[in-house]
């Protein structure tokens, strides 16, 4: 089978814009989780957010002019815009700009949203509400499909292999990756830009999930403290947007043209759990056969993992059942990991968290720091035996690194990364 | 009645992203100003949303050149 390894990344989160940005704020334990102000939330139960702050240039915030013109802005949805922007950085740090049409046909997009336009829904169906069909935007349907994050990306980049978008709520962005990189193992593409992208945090977005009962209400005025996984205070999760965007590539393809290998994907294992519509099966076994499989795919023990990035969203129910899950699946080695839930500090990405958490993986082991799992002042009962990382990153060697994505509808993904050679 | 032809200029500026010394009379949105079909929708939208007329469908199609926006409106607008 071809081997694939990551050799661009790009990242925009509520921690900045750009992959250095969000490793040093991630690594000191800065939060990005802020009060919502850009809509009205005094009627909602949830007034939060992981924002991408605002800005530009060497602050690290992001504008949206930087990355595409205003007059073309109105034409997509922000996850497409987020998207857009992050996979820039990551085609950019992987040096790919093919101009020969076979290179081309080789290289391909795998771009996934959980959610998609729902902003631009929700705006367009108020305008078809309360002023008729005939003043909707010719753009509204291509703004709000999912699948135009890749669309997009392929006709700014003129990447004409498989263009695809997986949609698996909050594995998108894992099943995005490794979905892609067996596309490459089949030979059915060189290079893949690959992850997910969110802007779901609208009046519908929070209404939505917090009538699902799944968000974070008791953190509202002291908004960085809201995402506490694993913490007996913890009330739910909060909703974040970003993009998460890695350039994957066939291994002698990367090595024949120097590029650079930050690390190869090992290990991706899937699994349902044909348990509830939103609710993880109590005794994890979903997540437990992901992560399994993904390791005997990479033909590695548990022992030879050294991190785990949580899926750890701070929800009451499903941080316990994962860490049981953990335990279990690790047995002795689980005193000798480190797992932490970067959504502590960025809250849930939805569909682009799984590739965000794969990146954070992936510098984890490039710079032997685990990031923190913020908040973490009292675990709960039962949480115990595994190293999770409170407050304070650590340095820690890591060979190989596994990162969790588990969404509604009981999907479940597992990557595993791991040093080339290493 | 020059001032609707300003007024069409300015919304084609915003609407296209282009320089406003290329709009001129003569400009086939398609062919000089860069836009797509997609464009040219949003374009007849915003005349009828400025000028408060009503393009049809087999109308709009024929309106392909700045100066064709303008006689459109002109003529739709005369009556009113």
């Amino acid at each position: 089978m071809r081997r694939v390894v990551v050799t661009g990344m790009g990242i925009v989160s509520p921690l900045g814009v750009g992959v250095a940005h969000n490793w040093g704020r991630l690594t000191e334990g800065q939060s990005g989780i802020t009060g919502i102000e850009s809509f009205d939330v005094s009627d909602l139960p949830a007034k939060i957010a992981g924002q991408v702050p605002e800005g530009g240039g060497e602050d690290g915030g992001f504008s949206p002019d930087e990355w595409v013109s205003p007059k073309d802005q109105k034409k997509i949805d922000r996850f497409i815009l987020l998207a857009i922007a992050a996979a820039e950085e990551a085609i950019r740090e992987a040096g790919w700009a093919p101009t020969d049409e076979e290179a081309l046909n080789r290289t391909g997009v795998m771009i996934g949203s959980g959610i998609g336009g729902l902003t631009t829904i929700d705006g367009a169906s108020q305008v078809l509400h309360d002023r008729g069909p005939r003043r909707l935007s010719p753009f509204f349907i291509p703004s709000a499909l999912i699948n135009l994050a890749s669309g997009h990306v392929s006709i700014r980049h003129g990447f004409r292999g498989p263009n695809h978008a997986p949609v698996t709520a909050c594995s998108t962005g894992a099943h995005a990756i490794g979905d892609a990189a067996r596309l490459i193992m089949f030979d059915d593409a060189d290079v893949m830009v690959a992850g997910g992208a969110e802007a779901a945090i609208g009046r519908l977005g929070v209404a939505g999930f917090a009538a699902a009962r799944a968000l974070s209400t008791g953190y509202n005025d002291r908004p960085t403290e809201a995402s506490r996984p694993w913490d007996r205070g913890r009330d739910g999760f909060v909703m974040g947007e970003g993009a998460g965007i890695v350039v994957l590539e066939e291994l002698e393809h990367a090595k024949r043209r120097g590029a650079p290998i930050y690390a190869e994907v090992v290990g991706y294992g899937l699994s349902g759990d044909a348990h509830h519509i939103t609710a993880p099966a109590a005794d994890g076994n979903g997540g437990f056969r992901s992560m399994q499989a993904a390791l005997k795919r990479a033909k590695l023990n548990p022992s030879d993992v050294d991190y785990v990035n949580a899926h750890g969203t701070s929800t009451p129910l499903g941080d316990e059942i994962e860490h049981g899950a953990v335990k279990r699946l690790f047995g002795d080695a689980a005193g000798s990991i480190a797992m932490s839930s970067t959504k502590s500090a960025i809250g849930h990405l939805l569909g682009a968290a799984g590739s965000v958490e794969s990146i954070y993986s992936i510098l984890a082991m490039k710079h032997g720091v685990v990031p923190p799992t913020l908040n973490l002042d009292d675990p709960s009962e039962g949480v115990s035996g595994i190293n999770l990382v409170p407050k304070t990153a650590q340095e820690k060697k890591i060979r190989a690194a596994l990162s969790n994505s588990f969404g509604f509808g009981g999907t479940n993904a597992s990557l595993v990364f791991k040093q080339l050679d290493g | 009645m020059s001032d609707v032809a300003e007024r069409v200029k300015k919304i084609v500026v915003e609407h296209l992203g282009v320089e406003e010394d290329k709009v001129v009379e003569s400009a086939n949105f398609i062919e000089d100003l860069n836009a797509d079909s997609l464009d040219t929708v949003e374009l007849v939208m915003a005349f009828e949303e400025e000028f408060g007329t009503e393009i049809p469908d087999d109308a709009a199609e024929k309106i392909q050149t700045v100066q064709d926006a303008i006689d459109f409106i002109k003529k739709s607008t005369e009556g009113a």
